[in-house]
C-alpha cells in the first residue's frame, strides 16, 4: 500500500508496525486545540480505529488553533466536523463519533472499547475524570495541558507508572486555574503538543524509544526550554481511585472536589470553645505558640500520631504559612478524623493575634502544660 | 546554599520572574517555601506541586538539591 509507504521504509516500524497501527483503537477525548493536532496525525499515521469525544460545537474563536475546522465547520458539532475531514484525509480507517460530554456514566464502557486515551480536554473535572477511568479500565493515558506559551506531556498509567493524580493529587478549586477561553493561547502551542501527544501514542503502539511515562515534559514556546521531571507511582492513590470502582458510573463530576480542607482565620477559632490546637510543624520551627495550650505533632509523623488528636475537640492545625496545615488537614479528612480546621495565618501572626485578644481580654491566657 | 527556583506558568505571574537564586538555610522544602509564601503573597493561593533536582518531591522532603522548582497544574487544551 504506498499510502503508508515512508512508515514502511523505515525499518524501526516496516509492515509490522504499520500493521500494528491499523489494529490500534485511540480514543480522543476533546477535538479542540489540543485533540485536532492528535486526530489529524493519527489519522494520516492510519490509526485503524479512531474514537472522537466532543460534546461542543465549532465557533469563530476555535479557527486560530483547531486546524481541522473551517469556515463551512461553524456550528457543527466538533466530533462530526473533524470526522468530516479526517474522512477525507484517509478513507481506509474507521472513525467513531461521540457528540456528548464524557460523564461517570458513559466513561468506563467507552474506555473499554478502546487501547489508548488521548486527554486533549481543557478543564480539571474531565481531566480528573479521564484519569480516573483510565485507572479503572487499566488503559494507558496520553496526557496534554497548555497554559498560554507552556505546555505539559506525559504518559499515565502505562506500564505500572504513575497516574495524573500521582502528580497533581486533587483537583485546583474551581475558578482558580483557567482555561484558554478565558486567557488566551498562541494558536501554535496546541499543535505543538498535541503533535507531541500524537508521536507518545505512536511510540506506545509501536513500542518504539522511550515514552514519557513516569516524566513529565514542561515546554516553554517562548523560550525553548524544555524540562523533564520524574514523577513518582503513588500505590495508595491509585489504590484509592481502585476502591471507588464499584461506585464510579454512579459518581456526580464534583465528587473529587469534595475533600477541601476547610481554612478558617484565626480570630473565628479564638471564639470557639474547646478547640485543639495542633501545632504541625518540625520540632526546630520558631516561633513557639506558648501562649496557646498546643499539641505538637510535625506533619511527617501525623498518621502515627492519631490517638494524640482529641476526638470530642474541633482541631485547628496550623503552621508557618497556613500551607502545610492545609495539607494536614486534608490527610486528615482522609483518615476519617472530623472537624478539622486549617489555621488561616503562620503561627508569627497567631502569637500576634492572641496576644491583642487577651489585652482586649477576649480570651484568656493559658499557660503551656 | 545557594538554590536556584525555576516558576511555571501562573507561578512565574505571582513570582514575575521565571527563575531566581536565593540563600537558603533551613532543612525542609516547606521552609523553603515559606520564605516565597513570605516573599510572593499571591503564591499562597495558587496550586502546584516541587521538584527537586528534576524529581517531583513532597513539601516534607530535606532540601537536597540546588535546583527547585515550582509546577502548576494546567486546565488548557
Amino acid at each position: 500500500m504506498s499510502r503508508y509507504s515512508r512508515h514502511i521504509i523505515l525499518s524501526e516500524i516496516g509492515q509490522e508496525g504499520q500493521d500494528k497501527l491499523s489494529n490500534a483503537k485511540v480514543l480522543v477525548i476533546g477535538a479542540g486545540g489540543l485533540g485536532c493536532p492528535i486526530l489529524q496525525y493519527l489519522a494520516a499515521a492510519g490509526i485503524g480505529t479512531l474514537g472522537i469525544v466532543d460534546f461542543d460545537v465549532v465557533e469563530t474563536s476555535n479557527l486560530q488553533r483547531q486546524v481541522l475546522f473551517g469556515t463551512s465547520s461553524l456550528g457543527q458539532n466538533k466530533a462530526e466536523a473533524a470526522k468530516k475531514r479526517l474522512a477525507d484525509l484517509n478513507d481506509t480507517i474507521s472513525i467513531n463519533t461521540y457528540p456528548e460530554k464524557l460523564t461517570h456514566s458513559n466513561a468506563i464502557d467507552l474506555f473499554n472499547q478502546y487501547d489508548i486515551i488521548i486527554d486533549g480536554t481543557d478543564n480539571f473535572e474531565t481531566r480528573y475524570l479521564v484519569n480516573d477511568a483510565c485507572i479503572i479500565t487499566n488503559k494507558p493515558l496520553v496526557f496534554g495541558a497548555i497554559y498560554k506559551f507552556e505546555g505539559q506531556v506525559s504518559v499515565f498509567n502505562y506500564q505500572n507508572g504513575p497516574s495524573y493524580r500521582c502528580l497533581f493529587p486533587t483537583p485546583p478549586e474551581a475558578g482558580t486555574a483557567p482555561n484558554c477561553s478565558e486567557i488566551g493561547v498562541l494558536g501554535v502551542l496546541p499543535g505543538i503538543i498535541g503533535c507531541m501527544q500524537a508521536n507518545e501514542t505512536l511510540k506506545i503502539i509501536l513500542e518504539l524509544g522511550d515514552t514519557l511515562s513516569g516524566k513529565l515534559l514542561c515546554y516553554n514556546a517562548l523560550t525553548l526550554q524544555n524540562s523533564i521531571l520524574k514523577v513518582k507511582r503513588s500505590q495508595e492513590i491509585i489504590d484509592s481511585v481502585l476502591k471507588d470502582k464499584e461506585n464510579f458510573n454512579k459518581q456526580q463530576v464534583d465528587f473529587n472536589c469534595e475533600i477541601t480542607p476547610i481554612v478558617i482565620s484565626i480570630e473565628e477559632i479564638l471564639l470557639k470553645e474547646s478547640i485543639q490546637f495542633i501545632d504541625i510543624r518540625e520540632p526546630h520551627e520558631q516561633p513557639k505558640v506558648d501562649t496557646l495550650p498546643v499539641t505538637y505533632i510535625p506533619l511527617s509523623e501525623l498518621e502515627n500520631n492519631i490517638d494524640k488528636i482529641d476526638k470530642t475537640k474541633d482541631k485547628a492545625i496550623f503552621c508557618q504559612s497556613g500551607i502545610r496545615s492545609k495539607r494536614a488537614v486534608t490527610l486528615l479528612q482522609e483518615l476519617n478524623v472530623t472537624n478539622c480546621f486549617s489555621v488561616k495565618e503562620g503561627a508569627v501572626e497567631i502569637i500576634e493575634i492572641n496576644n491583642r485578644h487577651c489585652e482586649e481580654g477576649t480570651t484568656e491566657v493559658i499557660s503551656p502544660k | 546554599m545557594q538554590i536556584d527556583i525555576k516558576y511555571f506558568g501562573q507561578i512565574a505571574e505571582v513570582t514575575q520572574q521565571k527563575e531566581e537564586s536565593l540563600e537558603f538555610s533551613g532543612t525542609l522544602v516547606s521552609e523553603l517555601l515559606d520564605i516565597l509564601y513570605n516573599k510572593y503573597t499571591l503564591l499562597k493561593d495558587k496550586d502546584f506541586q516541587v521538584a527537586q533536582n528534576q524529581e517531583l518531591v513532597s513539601i516534607e522532603a530535606k532540601v537536597t538539591g540546588t535546583e527547585i522548582a515550582l509546577l502548576p497544574p494546567f486546565a488548557g487544551g
